[in-house]
């Protein structure tokens, strides 16, 4: 499990910085969202990956702490996720409003001139 | 019962701009006095909160000036908490000192330019606020992320197409740092098991040698998403056009945006990484010195290579902001009390002198500083004015006086010459830069030493020489004379600014002792961890969710 993990967060983090340095507002918007994926599967693989293991506690027992995931990064992933989300939101405002106000979805508002 | 809401007097600042900010977005914009009158008084309210807690924090009888405030009442290394000290007290004044300026600046014309400016505007206030007084790391990220959301509406703030470009790169920057800052909070949680501070400033010394590399490697992708907030040389490129595109009042607050970045570097560089935490001390100060003086050497270059005031003022920001991080790499008490005082003064004078600017160029034609610079540089010269003589003794406008005032004053400040507080900052700095064992010993450091001297005194004439040329071409040879409309408002938020840089001077000697007991306690955070973990530290390391 520890591999394919370790390969997607490669794979999603490789192809979100490409994108984002391509020209295109969309390309950009695009590879950011692929980076705060690979993000978030980072903070969710600091928790260690475990299967089969709650990360709460059953009522009314001790618990044992081999037993359990831990909590923690999880609810950062969720938090991650929210803030993530609603930041390519206000982005995606942004970049129709530079589409509007240019003419053009390059991300300098004018087309390079090679 | 007095001390119970002085205890909770902590969250206020936090607490109070987002209830107004969200109370204000429910009301119709049409009823802007009453949004106006609402966002100002809580502003005022915030800043004598503010005085209230930096008076806490300094003038305690007990042992601690440190309170941690835990919310919602969970103990310290499982719930988050907010602390005040010395520090995040001065800093949450600075805060709603400019947020006070910027406000009543923008009561004139600037918070009718666009939708929902006072719930922004405050909601800015309420990121920065949280950010200083959060004593969790991933709680500073929210706050962070808060900050910077009000941020972005802030710049787009009027709209237009220089600023929605200029947001534009702005927002890709912060948005790709962001992603750095979490994947350096979760690396550090993964080797240490807690996003506490104070908790994770106890647990550094005792972390086994193989992870000792993952927690350092955290540490450095932490460190620079907070560099590019800071705009450290290679990754400032940004900030000098979004900060001269930004309204101004926006522009003022955004002076406080870069000293987050510089704070929380300050604090979590001596707080993890001081003397007590094991072969970890000291990781990384060697990156903030040399990154601070690239930083003032492109300021300083920037500032001469502009041709606009707004550039200028965005380029004064990195060299203030690479003095900063150079003092914080130097490294010892004296060093840091300097910087603090050096803090404060540009923070106010560069948020001084965004709304002042805007006030200059509001009577001016905007191609005029290009041809300006374009007739020099041909060698023309206005032989056509001088036959058709001025009447002498013609008075100047009142208006103009002021802005020609306020914008010496604000030269001399930038640029660090006596009499005002930014000689005072720069001699601090440099004494303490020269002063102890650093010199005289030889040495690679001994060069470095001599090099940072020269770097600060030189960016202090290239901001003298380009404040100059810039001054002259304003004031002296307008092309027409136009004098600007400016209301009282806006020259009372810029007089208000001043007139603080001018106390500042008086009251240097208080001010002093306060920012060298602040690097004192910084420098030995003993009585910070204390106070956060309620005497737990010695039950650290056992507690939590341990991998």
């Amino acid at each position: 499990m520890e591999i394919i993990i370790a390969v997607a967060i490669g794979v999603l983090t490789g192809s979100g910085l490409w994108l984002l340095l391509r020209p295109r507002t969309f390309q950009v918007i695009i590879g950011l969202s692929l980076l705060s994926y690979a993000t978030n599967l980072f903070i969710f693989g600091m928790g260690r990956l475990r299967g089969n293991a709650p990360p709460i506690l059953k009522p009314g027992t001790a618990g044992d702490i081999s037993q359990l995931a831990d909590p923690v990064p999880q609810a950062l992933v969720l938090t991650a996720i929210v803030i993530g989300f609603a930041m390519t939101a206000l982005f995606l405002v942004v970049l129709l409003a530079s589409r509007g106000l240019t003419g053009t979805d390059h991300v300098d508002g004018r087309e390079s001139d090679r | 019962m007095t001390t119970a809401i002085a205890n909770h007097l902590i969250i206020a600042p936090i607490v109070l701009p987002l209830l107004v900010g969200a109370a204000l977005l429910l009301m119709d914009d049409r009823r802007r006095p009453l949004k106006a009158l609402l966002s100002v008084s809580s502003t005022a309210a915030l800043l004598v909160i503010s005085m209230f807690l930096v008076w806490r924090a300094d003038g305690m009888t007990a042992l601690s000036h440190t309170v941690s405030y835990p919310l919602g009442n969970w103990p310290a290394p499982f719930g988050i908490v907010l602390v005040l000290d010395r520090l995040s007290a001065m800093m949450v004044l600075l805060t709603s000192v400019l947020g006070l300026a910027g406000l009543v600046f923008s009561l004139a014309r600037w918070h009718r330019a666009g939708p929902h400016f006072h719930t922004l505007f405050l909601f800015q206030l309420m990121g920065l606020n949280g950010a200083f007084l959060t004593g969790d790391l991933f709680n500073l990220f929210v706050f962070f992320e808060i900050l910077l959301a009000a941020s972005y509406g802030l710049v787009l703030h009027g709209m237009g197409v220089v600023r929605v470009k200029a947001g534009l790169h702005y927002i890709v920057v912060n948005l790709a740092a962001s992603s750095l800052f979490l994947i350096g909070v979760s690396l550090i949680y993964g080797v240490s098991g807690t996003l506490n501070m104070a908790d994770l400033a106890l647990r550094i010394p005792t972390l086994a040698e193989s992870d000792r590399m993952f927690l350092e490697a955290g540490a450095a992708i932490l460190g620079v998403a907070f560099l590019v907030k800071a705009g450290m040389w290679p990754l400032s490129f940004w900030l000098p056009t979004a900060y001269a595109a930004a309204s101004a009042p926006a522009a003022a607050v955004f002076a406080i945006m870069t000293k987050v970045g510089v704070y929380v570097l300050l604090r979590l560089s001596l707080l993890l990484f001081g003397n007590g935490a094991a072969e970890s001390a000291h990781f990384g100060t060697q990156v903030l010195l040399y990154g601070g003086m690239a930083t003032i050497a492109f300021g300083a270059v920037g500032v001469l290579a502009t041709q606009t005031m707004s550039r200028l003022a965005g380029y004064s920001v990195l060299v203030s902001s690479g003095t900063l991080l150079a003092a914080i790499g130097v490294g010892n008490a004296t060093a840091t009390s300097g910087a603090l005082f050096y803090l404060v003064n540009s923070t106010l004078a560069i948020g001084g002198f965004f709304l002042l600017i805007e006030l200059v160029e509001r009577g001016r034609d905007p191609g005029a500083d290009v041809l300006a610079v374009t007739m020099a540089a041909y060698g023309y010269t206005d032989e056509d004015d001088v036959a058709e003589e001025v009447e002498v003794g013609e008075r100047i406008p009142t208006v103009v006086a002021f802005l020609g005032g306020s914008f010496i004053a604000f030269a001399l400040l930038l640029a660090g010459l006596p009499p005002l507080s930014g000689f005072i900052a720069k001699f601090a700095l440099l004494t303490a830069i020269m002063d102890p064992a650093g010199i005289g010993t030889g040495g690679p450091q001994y060069v470095v030493t001599w090099v940072l001297v020269a770097l600060l005194i030189l960016s202090g004439l290239s901001a003298m020489l380009a404040m100059t040329r810039i001054g002259i071409q304003t004031f002296w040879s307008p092309i027409d004379g136009v004098v600007p409309g400016v209301r009282g408002v806006e020259i009372a938020a810029v007089a208000f600014l001043l007139l603080l840089c001018v106390a500042l001077t008086v009251r240097a000697g208080t001010v002093f002792d306060f920012m060298e007991s602040t690097a004192a306690s910084l420098h030995a955070p003993t009585d910070y961890i204390n106070s956060v973990l309620q005497g737990r530290a010695g039950a650290a390391g056992q507690g939590g969710a341990t991998p």
